[in-house]
């Protein structure tokens, strides 16, 4: 299983948190398809918290963090 | 003479009088204005080794030459003084309305001298100034004083004023403005409270006058442009304030817990930008001129409506103390700002002493009297010790000193997450280590706003650094920590760089102003103010060596989450840093630096 964690604006209209089930070859690009996210709006894309690339294929049980552009200080 | 409004207020408090200078704009296009024009001023008018409380050292508050004009965020004064908490030459900035207003006066900036003998507000309307009585309003909340000053100057008054932590010269109370902004670091507080000035109110009904007003229009409306278009600045900011880092900063593992010895938790979405909008946020509390809009207004449990925390703050009271209670958070927030404390030392400031109740070094004899525990994770206590370090009672009178000096109290000053006795903010380094190598050079110790390396390095802008490595990230820090104090000492808000890149800057001064900066010549402004702030520090007398960070960040690897196993490499970063700087081995600007860049 892959767990998707959605914050700021992502989660307008969706859960907090989805899980895909895990098939080899699944890539983080197929999971924003999915959730209806646009690549562009993908500012920060965190596989188990590490900066991660969107057509790399995932392992099982990782964890992705989607954030849209944000900042602060 | 366009942009500054061409007039320094210089008030002896012993004398009890005041004057008018010109300002002078040969020295004021060499270092901008605000942090930089008053840093020159005060190095050359004050002994770096005069002891921060006395009646010698000054304490200046200054605009910059943008403040007060169209340019959007264009709201920002300085308070320039020697820090009682870190002993480094102190800069801290605020937002709100007030910097505008003493603009409109016809002020750029204000400088006070001496001590009065009894508590005394300064009332300025344009040309007419007044230093008054102001013993009915010593010991009042911030939110009292200003409700009070208002109502005998008017609504459209502003008004800026320490709270009872100033006065008691605490070494981390702020300067507060416009009810709940504050000039919140190194102590600046104390410093007006050891000179008896509670308030100051102002208003002002003149004009700025602009080099160029259909330019100054022109590249007003393409910057706000800009920002109102940018993901950061025209969306998350905005939607969520600052907050909206709780989850970014938690997800990448560099979210202290518990005075930094862990760096994420499952809890953080409970204190997050998210729930604050969800549960508690009113509406959007802007500053004077801004697109963006950061500031919240929320409700606190009770139903009263006051200013919002920021993200440095939810983590003080939250994660650094283990509270993940967005309500008791808020109320933490609120006692800081009427007793006028920097909610980013006090917060840390807690957290150490519940680490030394931890591990045996308070003892519950000390605390028994005071009502509240020192167990991570007591909200009620967080909210309750607030107001003891505000009012100095009981063990919060050892707390008003910031973690360094309590924990050294104990012979554990290791325990501190400070540098230059100042407290960190909300980044571990050891996740970050560009941001690592700016919080053991910041110009006033502990602190993540003299060179923002999260930027880069976690939120990808201007682009995305690998946060782990070193490489280029000397440089990165130089040229980050120059722009910002380029951003400071224009009077704009440092959050305007999420969009805009040194051009632009150039393009708005130029426009304003008159002046025929360059970028490279700007930066070069920046790397004068940021040099001249260490030539200040080191005469006096902080050693090179305190450019460090505390050692469990250096020695202990973080324990678990995303950034599990790093440490920070503060020894690999440093000698590059100094190169990079024109500096000597030692940490010493070299004659020739000094030369090139005219100091």
């Amino acid at each position: 299983m892959i767990k998707v964690k959605l914050f700021a604006t992502f989660r307008e209209g969706r859960q907090k948190e989805v899980n895909f089930d895990y098939f080899e070859g699944i890539t983080g690009r197929f999971i924003i398809n999915k959730l209806n996210i646009k690549e562009k709006d993908v500012a920060i894309f965190l596989v188990n918290g590490l900066d991660g690339k969107l057509d790399d294929p995932l392992s099982d049980g990782d964890v992705i963090s989607l954030f849209p552009p944000v900042g602060g200080g | 003479m366009f942009g500054y409004a061409g007039k320094i207020l210089r008030v002896n408090l012993t004398e009890r009088k005041f004057k008018f200078e010109d300002l002078n704009l040969e020295l004021a296009k060499k270092y901008i204005g605000g942090r930089g024009l008053a840093s020159k001023i005060f190095m050359d008018e004050v002994d770096p080794n005069v002891e921060p409380l006395s009646p010698e050292n000054k304490l200046i508050i200054a605009t910059g030459p943008l403040t007060g004009t169209p340019v959007p965020t264009g709201g920002r004064y300085m308070v320039i003084t020697k820090s009682p908490l870190t002993g480094t030459i102190a800069c801290s900035n605020s937002g709100g309305y007030f910097g505008a207003e003493l603009k409109a006066a016809g002020l750029d900036m204000i400088i006070f001298e001496g001590k009065a003998e009894s508590p005394v507000y300064v009332a300025i309307e344009d040309d007419k100034v007044e230093i008054r009585d102001a013993s009915h309003l010593w010991g009042k909340l911030v939110s009292e004083t200003t409700d009070e000053l208002k109502k005998e100057y008017g609504d459209k008054s502003k008004v800026l004023c320490i709270g009872p932590a100033g006065e008691k010269l605490s070494r981390i109370a702020a300067v507060m403005n416009d009810y709940d902004r504050a000039a919140g670091r190194s102590g600046v507080g104390a410093v007006m409270g050891s000179k008896n000035v509670k308030a100051i109110v102002v208003k002002g009904s003149k004009g700025i006058k602009l080099y160029d007003k259909e330019k100054v229009r022109e590249v007003a409306r393409n910057k706000t442009k800009m920002l109102r278009e940018n993901g950061v600045t025209g969306e998350g900011l905005p939607t969520y304030g600052t907050a909206v880092l709780v989850n970014i900063i938690n997800e990448h593992g560099i979210f202290p817990v518990a005075n930094f010895q862990r760096a994420y938790t499952e809890h953080a979405d409970k204190i997050s930008g998210e729930t604050m909008t969800r549960e508690i946020l009113v509406r959007k509390n802007p500053c004077y001129g801004c697109p963006i809009a950061c500031g919240r207004w929320i409700r606190l449990k009770d139903g009263r409506e006051v200013g919002g925390p920021e993200y440095e703050t939810l983590w003080a009271f939250g994660a650094d103390c283990e509270v993940y209670d967005i309500n008791a958070i808020a109320e933490a927030n609120y006692w800081c700002n009427e007793y006028g404390l920097d909610t980013i030392s006090t917060g840390p400031t807690i957290a150490a002493a519940m680490e030394l109740y931890e591990k045996g070094y308070i003892k519950d004899d000390e605390i028994e009297k005071d009502g509240y525990s020192l167990k991570f994770g007591d909200a009620e206590a967080v909210v309750g010790w607030v107001k003891k370090i505000g009012a100095r009672e009981g063990f919060g009178d050892k707390m008003a000193e910031g973690s360094y000096r309590l924990c050294e109290s104990y012979g554990v000053p290791e325990l501190s997450m400070s540098v230059k006795k100042q407290e960190l903010p909300a980044y571990d380094p050891r996740g970050a280590q560009g941001h690592g190598l700016e919080y053991a050079t910041s110009n006033r110790g502990g602190c993540h706003v003299r060179g923002y390396m999260i930027s880069p390095e976690i939120l990808g802008i201007p682009q995305k650094l690998d946060r782990f490595s070193l490489e280029g990230k000397a440089e990165w820090v130089k040229t980050f920590q120059d722009l910002t104090a380029v951003i400071d000492s224009l009077g704009l808000c440092l959050f305007t760089s999420f969009a805009l890149g040194a051009q632009d800057y150039v393009d708005l001064v130029n426009a304003v102003c008159g002046t025929d900066y360059t970028a490279e010549t700007l930066l070069e402004v920046g790397s004068r103010i940021y040099t001249l702030e260490r030539l200040f520090n080191l005469k006096a007398g902080i050693d090179p060596k305190e450019d460090k960070l505390p050692k469990r960040l250096l020695e202990e690897p973080i324990p678990e989450g995303p950034s599990k196993g790093h440490v920070h490499k503060l020894s690999e970063l440093l000698p590059k840093y100094y190169d990079v700087r024109g500096w000597d081995d030692n940490g010493y600007p070299t004659k020739e630096t000094l030369q090139k860049l005219g100091i």
